[in-house]
């Protein structure tokens, strides 16, 4: 197949599940080990990192085709895409706090944490080495933060499940949740063979 | 000329994005002008919206306690919030029981002030004040115990009981750090109107007693706010007990003179538990008001003496002491003050003896 012209159906579906950022390429690990403790916490989490990874991407794009490489800075697009993400994220918890106050109450605390997850700057590097399209960038954006909240909402899930067990004691914490994600992992290598994006 | 392009194109990108940031903050963070009705229409104050609440008072001269600096890690600066007030947040859930969330309590320093809000303000805050003051006097008391005695400079007069206690501001003083607020009690006695003392037990690594033991020296200014607190002497019966340890002399200290100078006739016996004869401090001027007053007993006890204190005091724990002079509750109130742990021992060894917990006070650091 050729890997320019996939349709962004494909794009948004393998982004979930066969190329999960979490889990398959293991970006965005910090906040993804560290707040999962807590379902409900987790989620929170994760619908935030989803929706800034929409909004970034999408204007990410924008930015790097009409100005970035008409300029030829493309060796400047981690340090643009960066501060880009950072000043996007400000904006927004600005917008949420007040226009969407109660969406803000929920999600406010997360949007600082997510300045500097991996994920978001990973997705707008992937969408230039892949040369996507908007409609794929979008598609891809979409997908990768739906994969991202779906990892994580099972990880918490699963942790608060085995929350109340015996563990080995050097095992406790993030030892047991390394392994779960691993085990999660091999799990979604299952999906590919389905379709494949990269 | 790469170099240049870099350089600029970047400071560019910036400067756009931050101007953007700016015009946001401009219109998205104007609430214009709000009004915040304190305690049913006892007073109202106008402010500009956007800022929390914590800060929107202490502009106008409401001191909520808050030992952290508005960072939602202490918890002190819970008010009642009637009405204005937006969802609970996340950062506050850890600070509120079930019932403080069910009577409107919240974190004055997470709520920002964006319509007009109604809140209930306890009366002993409005006595609250910000406070300059310059460093009078710095005292040794034990190789890890300072008293320091600051003036008071504007205002100059404070009003307080015996017991409570002072906020001091710190100025950083290492690279990359930033002022904190700390609470110590204030051991000097209420009609020493143009002065407080504080007595400061140094903590390895404590941000702020390592600026007090080290940098700060007589003469420096610093910002004070009080008086805060209600650990102070209540009802009256005709026996006192105080059991204190380390620093937690200070507000027990300022009670037992605060007393004897209103003329108080009652019964005081005051423990104080230490480690070594090292550890005492103040003992002189406890033993000589025991001279003095007939009716003030003076007990310390060491748990540790060692061989050249050539100790004939009382020894063993500050509880066995306690428990060993106290016979029941008759009559009696009790005032702690201390660490944790020796509180809680000490709470006890009094429950035991019959003390409920309305006559139990205590001050816990």
């Amino acid at each position: 197949m050729d890997i320019k012209n996939i349709s962004p159906f494909v794009i948004f579906f393998a982004s979930i599940f066969t190329s999960n950022m979490i889990l398959s390429n293991f970006l965005g690990m910090c906040s993804y080990i560290s707040v999962s403790a807590e379902y409900k916490t987790a989620s929170g989490l994760g619908k935030a990192v989803s929706f800034v990874i929409v909004m970034t991407t999408v204007i990410n794009y924008f930015i790097y085709n009409y100005l970035i490489l008409p300029l030829g800075l493309e060796y400047l697009r981690y340090i643009v895409f960066i501060i880009v993400i950072a000043a996007v994220v400000q904006i927004i918890e600005m917008v949420l706090d007040r226009y969407f106050s109660n969406l803000y109450s929920k999600l406010g605390i997360f949007l600082p944490l997510i300045t500097v997850n991996c994920a978001i700057l990973g997705i707008s590097l992937f969408m230039v080495i892949r040369e996507y399209n908007l409609i794929q960038t979008t598609a891809f954006a979409i997908g990768s933060g739906l994969g991202w909240w779906l990892a994580i909402d099972a990880l918490a899930a699963i942790r608060e499940r085995i929350a109340k067990n015996k563990l080995p004691r050097g095992l406790e914490g993030p030892g047991i949740t390394f392994i779960i994600t691993g085990i999660m992992a091999l799990a979604f290598i299952g999906f590919s063979g389905i379709f494949i994006i990269q | 000329m790469t170099i240049l392009f870099t350089i600029l194109s970047i400071s560019a990108i910036s400067t756009v994005l931050s101007v953007f940031i700016v015009i946001a903050e401009r219109f998205l963070n104007d609430y214009g002008e709000c009004s915040i009705d304190i305690n049913d229409g006892t007073r109202t104050i106008k402010v500009k919206g956007g800022d929390t609440l914590l800060s929107s008072l202490a502009a106008n001269s409401i001191f909520i306690p808050s030992a952290c600096g508005g960072k939602a890690t202490c918890g002190l600066c819970k008010l009642v919030v009637t009405g204005g007030a937006d969802e609970l947040l996340p950062t506050e859930e850890p600070y509120l029981s079930d019932d403080e969330r069910r009577s409107g309590i919240r974190l004055s320093c997470q709520i920002k002030v964006k319509r007009n809000i109604s809140i209930v303000v306890p009366e002993e805050f409005f006595s609250i004040k910000e406070y300059k003051a310059k460093v009078e006097r710095i005292t040794d008391m034990t190789y890890d115990i300072k008293e320091f005695r600051f003036k008071l400079t504007d205002p100059r007069e404070i009003d307080f009981k015996a017991g409570q206690y002072m906020q001091i501001k710190t100025k950083p003083y290492d690279k990359g750090q930033e002022s904190v607020s700390r609470a110590y009690s204030i051991s000097s006695v209420p009609s020493d109107k143009n002065a407080v003392e504080l007595i400061v037990r140094r903590v390895p690594g404590g941000i702020c007693t390592t600026y007090m033991h080290e940098y700060l020296k007589t003469g420096d200014e610093v910002i004070l706010s009080g008086p805060y607190g209600e650990f102070y002497i209540r009802d009256d019966v005709s026996k006192y007990v105080f059991i204190a340890g380390g620093s937690g002399l200070a507000p027990i200290k300022s009670m037992i003179f605060d007393m004897i100078e209103k003329g108080m006739d009652k019964e005081m016996l005051f423990f104080f538990g230490a480690g070594s004869r090292k550890d005492l401090y103040y003992f002189d001027l406890f033993k000589d008001l025991e001279k003095k007053y007939d009716k003030f007993r003076y007990i310390p006890a060491l748990s540790k003496p060692e061989p050249e204190d050539e100790w004939e005091g009382e020894t063993g724990l500050i509880t066995d002491v306690v428990s060993r002079y106290i016979e029941d509750e008759k009559n009696k109130h009790a005032y702690l003050c201390g660490s944790p742990g020796m509180l809680d021992a000490c709470i006890r060894v009094l429950e035991d003896k019959g003390f409920t917990r309305q006559i139990v006070f205590f001050d816990k650091f």
